[in-house]
């Protein structure tokens, strides 16, 4: 789960991390009070879920309230395109207005896991900023990675190891080793994926300050953190991916016109695979889960069918254990209360299958049974052809 | 020979008392698994299905010798259940549950080094060794005795891939599920390695999809040390980039996690790569006559 710069520098400030002056907008009117409050020179900060904002003109500098409000006006509603948000972009619903900051020097800071390792991993770097990734790429010795034993956690010696390699010397050297202790600790406490400070700066006052922050919870951790719910923007997400969420689903939009549902994260992905190797074009990625029940079947059914640019459906469920005349029976009712007149393709494995494939054929509706992964792709974007 | 698991391992069942523990439980019986005991704290002394249940993993050890445990617990207590089974002594831990939060797998994973049980899971279809023992949640009836190994991160396409291979003829000697999450216990190297010694595997069948580094570190040993075919299937090609917030997750993995990377470094290290999941059977067939 991902939630806004604000939110994140908020924790991180409970956490006794130094953040820039600053507060959050709801409108434009806002925007233009929240600036002559910082003293009319600040920095506007559109707040999507989503990085690259600056390259996609999502945070400027202005130097007076009536040039944040015009600027707030121009982002509010509008869809921000960036590097990471992909073509459709985010709309823009909140914007922090922060005091401006002298800044004397800029360093990359995250925390994150590390897969193959199985541990978490601090990373440093006195390049960067937001080309971070290409020092990555193209000089490696000028990151700092390291290895956190979960056993004895984060050291101070550790933590001033990577300060030091920074270039940070005398008292901002030890503010920034108690500065990197409490971002592990935020990592522990909160669940955390990733907590990244970018820029991580010296001011030219002489003070650390995480200029930018970037949090990602840990969605099983959910059951000991009531707070994450509250946290979520939903204006950020897409509302079939909102209701898919409440049922327990796993919907993805994507460009074509084939509606999929699939049990499954791998299957899923499988099928997109074969669809478009037989030239069709998948209007979605759902994943009802490995054991697919009849309610889960039906909602899922009734959510791609929400998707106006879909015209046909392909269902593959592998149901192993699961029933398909039960799975069938669950298609059946979805697709009679939407009243769906679409072509449908339906693949099932699992136990009574000829039950199954015989209640679809019966129904009335327009569909036909795939007999295996490859015959249904076929099948169906034989039926749009 | 298989690996893990033979006709004669003796399983108990952790959350035996739960709706899809028991249910489960039932299905690995009805396979020919001899499902010796259960655990529930709190609920030791009652018998389910015929089954004592036992409210320590260490009592079920002592009264019955299971060696083997199914783990069907809830998220909350799931990582403390695989470190019970760990303490008590057990062979191989078997973790079905979905959901246990990344922070209680980094250190569950960090007590379990130098340990000598083994982890399949989180997160996983289980383990089968066909016509002899099921510890897991896959459907028994598409598989069949034979040659092949199957390990894979999926769960539903692991099955697909298992059907395959049994409608051209070739039975599985044993299929592991090694699960999808961050933090697993037992990798594709591991089981490889485990393949590569067990005289009744002849080939290997992988199956891998998008995300981490784990199929590029797998070929890699494949290359050096594998002396049987293997042949893979990656899910997930035409999968879009996805949004994504910040650098770290990208400088960490070095830009590995494409479809395409995994596949070419899987290739270049010799393993037969189908790019179409309706191929897995027969190109593992053909891995097989090369």
């Amino acid at each position: 789960m991902n939630i806004h710069e604000y939110q994140a520098k908020e924790i991180l400030s409970a956490f006794g991390i130094p953040v820039p002056r600053g507060r959050v907008a709801l409108t434009s009117d806002q925007v233009e009070r929240a600036a002559k409050e910082m003293g009319g020179r600040c920095v506007v900060k559109a707040q999507i879920y989503a990085g690259g904002r600056g390259k996609g003109g999502g945070v400027k500098l202005v130097h007076h309230p009536e040039q944040a409000q015009d600027l707030a006006k121009e982002l509010f509603g509008k869809k921000l395109v960036t590097p990471q948000t992909g073509p459709e972009g985010l709309r823009v619903r909140r914007i922090l207005v922060e005091e401006a900051v002298e800044i004397a020097r800029e360093f990359y800071l995250s925390l994150t896991l590390d897969r193959e390792t199985s541990r978490y991993c601090l990373i440093a770097s006195a390049e960067g900023g937001i080309e971070i990734e290409e020092v990555a790429q193209k000089s490696p010795e000028k990151i700092h990675v390291l290895s956190i034993d979960p056993f004895t956690g984060l050291r101070p010696y550790q933590a001033r190891k990577i300060a030091l390699a920074l270039g940070l010397k005398g008292s901002v050297c030890e503010d920034c080793v108690e500065l990197i202790l409490n971002l592990y600790r935020i990592c522990l406490e909160k669940d955390c994926f990733l907590v990244e400070i970018n820029p991580l700066v010296v001011t030219k006052a002489g003070w650390l300050m995480a200029m930018d922050a970037k949090m990602n919870f840990d969605d099983n951790a959910m059951f000991r953190h009531r707070e994450y719910p509250d946290m979520l923007d939903y204006s950020q997400l897409d509302t079939l991916e909102i209701n898919a969420g409440k049922y327990d689903l796993s919907y993805i939009k994507l460009r074509g016109n084939i509606g999929c549902m699939v049990n499954g994260a791998g299957l899923a992905m499988a099928t997109l695979d074969v669809l478009k190797e037989f030239g069709g074009e998948p209007a979605n990625f759902l994943d009802v889960g490995g054991g697919a029940t009849r309610e889960k079947v039906a909602e899922a059914f009734k959510i791609i069918l929400q998707d106006n640019d879909v015209k046909g459906v392909f269902v593959n469920i592998f149901g192993g254990i699961m029933r398909c005349d039960v799975i069938a029976q669950g298609i059946i009712e979805a697709a009679n209360e939407v009243n769906c007149t679409l072509p449908i393709v339906v693949r099932m494995d699992g136990s009574k299958v000829e039950e199954g494939k015989t209640l679809l054929l019966e129904s009335g509706l327009n569909v036909q049974v795939g007999e295996n992964l490859g015959d249904g792709a076929a099948r169906i974007v034989k039926m749009l052809g | 020979m298989s690996i893990l698991l033979d006709k004669d391992s003796k399983v108990l069942v952790q959350g035996i008392t739960g709706r899809s523990g028991l249910f489960h439980t039932q299905q690995c019986r009805d396979y020919g698994t001899r499902i010796v005991a259960g655990v529930t704290p709190g609920k030791g002394g009652v018998h389910i299905e015929g089954i004592p249940v036992f409210n320590s993993v260490e009592e079920a050890v002592h009264y019955t010798g299971a060696t083997v445990s199914m783990i069907f617990v809830p998220p909350p207590g799931a990582a403390d259940a695989i470190l019970e089974a760990a303490d008590a002594g057990i062979d191989l831990a078997v973790c079905i549950t979905e959901g246990i939060p990344v922070r209680d797998m980094v250190l569950t994973r960090r007590i379990l080094e130098g340990k000598k049980m083994r982890l399949v899971g989180p997160n996983c279809p289980g383990v089968i060794t066909p016509g002899a023992c099921k510890v897991g949640i896959m459907p028994g009836y598409i598989h069949k005795e034979g040659k092949i190994g199957v390990v894979s991160r999926s769960g539903t396409l692991t099955y697909e891939a298992v059907k395959q291979l049994t409608e051209v003829g070739l039975g599985q000697s044993t299929c592991v599920g090694i699960g999808g999450d961050p933090i697993i216990g037992m990798k594709f190297i591991d089981v490889l390695a485990l393949f590569n010694d067990d005289p009744k595997t002849e080939a290997v069948f992988m199956i891998g999809e998008i995300g981490g580094g784990a199929e590029e570190e797998a070929a890699i040993w494949i290359k050096e040390h594998m002396k049987k075919p293997v042949a893979a299937f990656i899910a997930g090609v035409t999968a879009p980039p996805g949004k994504r917030m910040g650098h770290a997750g990208a400088i960490i993995t070095g830009g590995k996690g494409k479809a395409e990377d995994k596949i070419r470094v899987l290739t270049e290290c010799g393993v037969h790569v189908t790019p179409s999941p309706t191929q897995m059977g027969a190109t593992m067939m053909a891995a097989l006559k090369k």
